[in-house]
Order: structure tokens, then sequence, then C-alpha cells
């Protein structure tokens, strides 16, 4: 009785939000250009978080589709709620037929409630062929394959301005260690090392989870991201303890431990490529060229660089990555339809439109790197590709988490490593509490 | 309240009772028909949107964070072992002591003068307008004022440029020596080579840090002054940038190019005692002349390196509560200014002119007179004022940064932040809920008994 009510209520809210969200999301159906019109007469639609410059990409990937099959197609923003808004579609009995999902929990979530149709035997195929073995685990729930990635995330990326490096005269470092002495020597040519976003949490854990990665090994990080290990175990202290040789190093860290807590992603930004430099290096993914490039004004591959996040201790350079998964919707009313869209959307072809538009990583293998428009890009998507080869790319852990631990500012993960930010004295004491934060949190999802 | 309506609405139109009986209670239960059929549509209203949403909260704080299985009051349990929520009663608990009575505080000390001066409407409109201002407009105008950049932070700025003209900044406030070449730091932030040093010797100290545009105008490059001859009673040497830019040089050594670093204070230590000071040239060289012969060190004192004031952290784990309290004032102090100057207006002038007459001086009338009369609309905006602070939200959740949002949570926001901020316990949000419904209860009686008094 109570669960009812409590859908109900939600379900009400969301209709809400869902209203909204068509209000200022959908755009008009795109009409029908050349090809061989199989599906002509159809319309697929397609939910996803994208708004902005990444509909309007999309939306050449579907255009692209269109003169392709002939089926028309429409997109709709969910905002970023997308399971919310999703759930109420279905209920409600106007359910899209495409997912774009951006987070794995959701995918999974999805699959459990038995909203999702396996992918069709042509996109297991080209996803077999064509995406690194973790690409095709992240879209499946119990050994079967709902999901395809579709856009990917590399956020193992150390962004750093050339010219701050000239000045120091140092390289691109090779190793963790190498990073810290090559920020040394920086802070001896007078700018900080790091700027770090200490005021949004999602930065820290991105940090955490790159050097776990890295230290503890995929295994470890895998049970860990699946709290099948406990917080308190000796890996995670250590890669505390590593982190928090460069949290408390005055010398490494733009403002000194307070100064990082008072800056937020774009502020970090601002402090390495912004007018009044103040540090050499900000570590986020791939999306810093963006706000080096709009913001700043800086030329990516020129005024802006990046090398891979340095293997620590010894271990492999770590790939933490993120990404926007297609499902297909079994209530969708054209779902067939839908599928082969995902067949298409599985093709480096359609991987290629977006890829020349911009701002866009292709897991796909088989994309020629040639299709993305600058060499940054282009070595960022090479270096995901590769890593994914090697079986070391593994998706944001706090993104796998539940959001009440991975996913809240102010509280759980972010809010445990700004105070570990703060004082990074007990390493051992901050992992019983995100222990603490993560059991409960994960008991309360289950 | 819904008793009151529904009591008093029934007892009204009863007719006076004549007999015969049997008529009069005919006549009675028609009227009380009548009143029930008048009175439903209010009672519908309430059931649905005050009386069910309260029973189902409580229900629903009954149940675990899913919402099927039924854990009785372990959710209470759970609240107040929380050190989040604790942080959050804590807090509701100094906004409530401390927001009402600073607020009608200043709103009667703002409409007594305000009443004496001559613009008093531009006045008033003046103070009134924050309350024009959305909440969310005015924590993010706050948040603003409020950052610790004295570059962005308004507040900081003053603060900064105020401590400033007082105490000057230091010249190198970045710098610092190369480690291993000789220069150990002391406790106080200088820095300082071992003694043993005598007339006649020559030092080198590298410092590094300072980025080359920076460097004070006029600085010279110190390979030519670190080459120089010493004569026997003095002591010689050359503070520089042990950095080349663009890397290169040897670590510890004056490299050509390497600049000096000019207006650094020096000191020749003997013995502890402080014997002789300086400051460097343009090209970074000191000397010491006429030194009698003995053991010395040289000693770069720490207000060199003072680092630049950086004013105070307003939203800092300490500071954030009160902060945010200032930003509520700006907002309500109009409120509370405006309807105690309509009490103001209202009270009865003879009074005041008798005590004038009598000889009472203004803060007497003030104290004895004014205040008194005006208990009963410092009541109202006394306790309306406490209903707000108990469910202030926006203030709170857009003026407090991520790492300092639990140590300014109060209950609303955690409420939230516990239900569907990411939380998604809607089992514990709802007992917060509850709590605060708890809370407010109080105020709310003892204002439905105000009013029902004073009609």
């Amino acid at each position: 009785m109570m669960r009812r009510r409590t859908t109900l209520l939600t379900g009400c809210t969301a209709l809400v939000l869902a209203l909204g969200a068509t209000a200022c999301g959908s755009s008009d159906p795109v009409s029908a250009g050349g090809g061989d019109k199989s599906l002509s007469g159809q319309t697929v639609t397609v939910a996803g978080v994208w708004s902005g410059s990444e509909q309007k990409n999309f939306q050449k990937v579907l255009d692209a589709f269109t003169e392709k099959t002939g089926a028309k197609t429409q997109f709709m923003s969910t905002g970023d709620n997308v399971s919310t808004v999703v759930g109420s579609k279905i209920e409600g009995g106007n359910a899209p037929d495409v997912v774009m999902v951006p987070q794995v929990g959701v995918l999974q979530q999805f699959a459990k409630k038995g909203w999702l149709t396996p992918l069709s035997d042509t996109t297991r195929k080209s996803v077999e062929a064509d995406f690194a073995p973790v690409w095709k685990q992240y879209g499946s729930v119990d050994d079967t394959l709902y999901g395809l990635y579709f856009k990917a995330a590399h956020k193992s990326t150390v962004w750093y301005s050339p010219d701050a490096f000239d000045q120091a005269g140092v390289k691109p470092p090779k190793t963790y260690d190498e990073m810290l002495d090559t920020g040394r020597t920086i802070s001896d040519s007078g700018l900080a090392a790091f700027a770090v976003a200490g005021q949004d949490g999602w930065t820290l854990t991105d940090w955490f989870e790159n050097v776990y990665l890295s230290q503890a090994g995929a295994e470890k990080y895998d049970a860990l991201a699946a709290h099948e290990l406990k917080w308190t175990d000796d890996s995670v202290v250590k890669a505390l303890t590593t982190l928090g040789k460069l949290f408390k190093d005055k010398q490494l860290i733009a403002g000194g431990q307070k100064g990082a807590l008072n800056t937020d992603f774009p502020g970090s930004v601002e402090k390495v490529f912004g007018p009044k430099a103040e540090a050499g290096m900000v570590y986020e993914g791939d999306f810093v060229a963006g706000v080096a490039h709009d913001q700043f004004g800086r030329t990516i591959g020129k005024d802006a660089d990046f090398f891979p996040f340095p293997p620590v201790d010894g271990g492999n350079a770590p790939v933490v990555s993120g990404g926007d998964a297609a499902v297909v919707l079994k209530d969708g009313k054209n779902s067939k339809a839908g599928m082969k869209l995902l067949e298409f959307l599985a093709t480096p072809e359609a991987a290629a439109v977006w890829a020349e538009a911009g701002g866009f990583l292709s897991p796909n293998k088989s994309l020629d790197l040639a299709s993305y428009g600058d060499d940054v890009t282009r070595a960022t998507a090479k270096s995901l590709v590769e890593s994914g080869d090697a079986d070391a790319v593994r998706f944001d852990m706090s993104d796998q988490a539940p959001a009440a631990f991975g996913g809240t500012s102010g509280a759980g993960e972010w809010k445990l490593l700004q105070d570990f930010l703060r004082d990074p004295s007990d390493p051992k004491g901050t992992a019983a509490k995100l222990e603490a934060a993560a059991a409960k949190a994960y008991q309360n999802q289950g | 309240m819904t008793s009151t309506l529904a009591k008093d609405k029934g007892a009204s139109p009863s007719p006076p009772s004549v007999p015969p009986a049997q008529r009069a209670r005919r006549l009675r239960r028609r009227g009380r028909v009548v009143a029930l059929l008048f009175v439903f549509p209010a009672l519908l209203l309430l059931g649905a949107l005050v009386v069910y949403p309260v029973l189902f909260s409580v229900g629903r704080s009954l149940f675990d964070a899913s919402g099927t299985r039924f854990v009785g009051a372990d959710n209470y349990t759970e609240m107040f072992r929380n050190p989040a929520t604790l942080k959050a009663i804590r807090n509701t608990t100094i906004w409530v002591v401390v927001a009402p009575v600073l607020l009608t505080g200043l709103g009667l000390i703002l409409a007594v003068l305000v009443e004496k001066v001559r613009w008093a409407t531009a006045f008033k409109l003046l103070l009134f307008m924050p309350m024009a201002v959305s909440f969310l407009a005015a924590g993010i105008i706050f948040r603003l004022a409020y950052d610790e950049d004295p570059d962005k932070g308004v507040l900081n700025a003053a603060v900064v440029s105020v401590h400033d003209v007082f105490k000057d900044s230091s010249s190198y406030p970045a710098a610092r020596a190369r480690e291993g070449h000789g220069l150990t730091k002391g406790d106080d932030g200088s820095y300082s080579t071992r003694a043993g040093l005598s007339p006649g010797d020559t030092v080198h100290l590298p410092m590094v840090g300072v980025l080359p545009k920076d460097l004070p105008g006029g600085a010279e490059p110190a390979s030519a002054a670190a080459g120089g001859k010493t004569a026997a009673d003095e002591l010689r040497g050359v503070v520089y940038l042990d950095f080349t830019p663009g890397g290169g040089g040897t670590q510890g050594k004056v490299d050509s190019g390497e600049s000096g670093l000019p207006g650094m204070k020096v000191e020749a230590v003997r013995d502890g005692r402080t014997v002789a000071s300086t400051t460097t040239a343009s090209d970074g060289s000191f000397h010491f002349g006429g030194l009698k012969a003995g053991s010395y060190a040289v000693k770069l004192p720490e207000s060199n390196f003072a680092p630049p004031y950086q004013g105070i952290s307003w939203l800092g784990p300490t500071l954030v509560t009160p902060m945010i309290i200032g930003a509520y004032l700006w907002i309500w102090t109009g409120f509370a200014m405006v309807l105690i100057g309509a009490g103001l207006s209202a009270l009865p002038r003879d009074a005041l002119e008798a005590a004038r007459i009598d000889g009472a001086n203004e803060w007497q009338i003030f104290r004895r007179i004014t205040v008194p009369l005006l208990a009963p609309v410092l009541t109202v905006v006394f306790v309306t004022l406490v209903i707000n602070v108990m469910k202030v939200f926006d203030l709170v959740y857009i003026i407090a940064p991520g790492p300092v949002q639990e140590d300014a949570t109060v209950l609303a926001t955690q409420m939230w932040l516990v239900s569907f901020g990411g939380g998604n316990n809607q089992g514990l949000g709802s007992a917060l809920g509850v709590l605060l419904l708890l809370l407010v209860i109080p105020a709310m009686v003892f204002n439905v008994r105000r009013f029902r008094r004073s009609q």
C-alpha cells in the first residue's frame, strides 16, 4: 500500500518534470532524406540527458540515420534525472524507443525492472568486434547485453599549460612520482604545481579513483566499486596516503589546502588557463579542454595540452572513464526501429558524424582516428581505445555507487574526501568513515 | 484551527431556543446540516492539503528507504544518532534563538528611529526593498559577497584593504629557500645560514618560487655581484633567484641570467643577537661592514616572506551559520520594521505626550511606554519570525559551499538532502519532517491562541 502510494507520488512529480522537459527539450521530427528508406513512415523517439551543443551534435547523428533508413527521429532531453523521467513515461504509456543512459547504475536499474530489450544479434556482434570487452561488460546485466556505449569520457587526463612547462623547463612526466617532482620544479619556478577543485567533491573522487585504479589494480577497483571490498582495506588506506602526500604539500597545490577547498571546477581550470595563471597543471577529464577553449580562449594542443594520468607505484596507467549507453525500451512504440538505430550507432560511420562535430569520444575501435577534429582529442581517443584493449579502462567508481555515497554534494564520499583534503593526516580514519558511509548507502539501495 | 472553525460555524446559526422542544431540536439539526454543508469544502481542502500529507508523512517515517519494510522508530533513533542531523538540530536551534530576537530588536529600533526622520517613507521603502528580492537571488548575492578570494568577495576586499593600510605586505610572499643549499627554515618562517661565518666570507643565498614577472622592477642579474671581493672586516653576499627560466642551471649556484632579489631584508646574527641589518641592492647583493671577528650567521627575517593577508574565511565551518543569518537579517529587517512601525503609528499619542510633559526623557519613554504598548505587535512579529526561521532552506542551501554544507545545514535542508538530494531515504526524511512539525506546533498554538484572544 505504502509502496503504491509512493510510486504514485513520485510518478506525479516526475510527470511534471517530464512535461517541463518535453516543453523545452523536444525538437521537431526530422524529415527524411535519401537512402534506402526501409523504415520510412516510422518515428523513433530517443531520450537522453544531452542539451545545448551536445543535443545539436547528436541530432546530426540522428539525421544521418534518417537519411539512411528514412525513419524520422525525435530527441527528448530529460534533464539530469533520466530514470525518473523515463519511469514516468513508461507508466504513462508514452515510452521513448531508445534511451541514452549516462550511468552504469541506471542501466542496471532499468534492466532489473525489466524495461529493456536485449540488443539484437547484429548489434551484439558489432559490440564484440569493435568494442573493448569492458564496454560490453558495463553494458550487460546478468550476462545479457542491453547497452551500447556510444559516447565515452576520458577522465584520466592531466591538463597543463605548455608555457608553464617551458618556463620551468620540464616535460610531461611518465610516473606519478615523476609528476610530483615535475610539480616541485614548477613550484620552484614560481607557479603552484596543481590547481585542485576541492569545492567540487567529484573532482576529488576522480583523483582518488585514478590513484586507486593504478595502484591497487583493476580487480580491486571492481571489487571496491561493487562494495565487495571494504573501504577499510589496506589498499584504500595506501591510496589515500599517496593522495595525502600531494594534498598536504603546500608547494604543490595552488593556495594550499584552504585555497583548494575554495576552488570550484571552472575555477581550477581558470587557475591554469585563465588570464592570471597560478598553477601549471589541472587534473580532470577530457572536458577540461572545452572549458579552457570556450571560456579562456586557449587553443587546444598549443596553449593547453594534456598527458595521461601517470601510473602510480609501477601499476598500469589508469584510465577512468564514463559514457552514455544506448538502450532500447520494451514499451516503446517502435522498438524495432529503435533497435535499427542502435545497429546504426554501433557503426563507426555514426560515431564519425559526431567526432567531426567535436566534443565527443567514441569507444569504437573501428572509428578512424582521422575523424576527430583536432590532435588532442585524437590522442585522448587513442588512449581510451588502446587502454580498452589492455583491459585497463574502468568506469568512474563514484558513478557506479549509490548517489547517496558517490554523487551528493556535502555528503558521502564527496564530503569525506573534502575533509581529507582539509586534513590529510589520518588516511585510516578517513577510510573508516568512507566505509561507514558506503555501508549505509549500499544497504539503503539494496 | 480546524476544530475552532467547525465549532464556531456549528454554534452560530443555532437560534435562541424556545419551546416546543421538538421544533427546536429539528431546527438545530437542520442548522447543523447546513453548517456542515458550508464547512465541507474548507474541510475537504484542509484534509487533502494539510491533514492527509501530515498523516502520510508520519506513516512514511515508520518505513525504511524503499517504503516497503516497517521499521518502527528506527528512523527516529537514526535521526538522533546521525552527526549530520544532530548538527542540523544544533544549527536550527541557533537560528531560532538568534535570528528572531535580532530581527525584532533591529526592527523595533529602526521603526522608532525612522519615525523621527523626515524622509521616513523613503527610508522604509529602502529597507523594505530586500523583501522583494527572492531568497535564491539574495543567496547568490551573498555567496559572492562572502567569497573568500578578495578579488571576488566584496567583504574580504574591504577587510584586506583596511588591513593593508595598517600593515605593509611583504615583498616576497611566495619565495622560499632552495633546500639543501645552506639555508634552513626557522620556526617563525625566517631562513638563516649556519653560524660560523666570519668577516671576509661571502655567502650565496639561493631562493626559489618567485615568478620572473613578479620580480620588483629593476632587478638585475646576480652573477656579477656574486664574484665581488670581500674586505677583511665585512661579510658579503647575494640573495638570488636560483631558477633559470626554461630550466637548466645548477642548483645552489649563481648561474648567468639568474636574477638577484632586491629589497630583501638581511640580518647578521652573532650569538643569537642581531648585530647588523641591511637590505639587498638591485642585484641582490648585500654587505655588512665593520664587523668584529667572530662567528656570524646570516638571517633572512620572516617579514620578507609573510604571506599576504587573505581576509577572513566567512564561509568557513565556524562562521558560515552566523553569516547566513546575516543575509537573512538583510532580507527580513524591513518586514519587522514595517510591521512594528504600523503598530507604532497606532500608539495613543496622548500617553507619549503626557510622559513628555511629566519630564520623561526619550529613553524612558521608549523603555516604559513605547515597548510595553507595542508588546502585542512585537510578539506577533517574533512568533511569525520563529516559524519562518524554522523552515529556512534556500539561503542555507545556496550560500553554504559544498565542503561546509554539513556545517551549515538546518533541519529543512537536511530533510531535503536526505529524502531527495541524493540520500533517497524518504523514511528518514519524513522523520525529520515530523520533527520539524513538532517544533513548529508550539509556536503555531501560541499564535492561534493569541488570535482568538484578540478576537
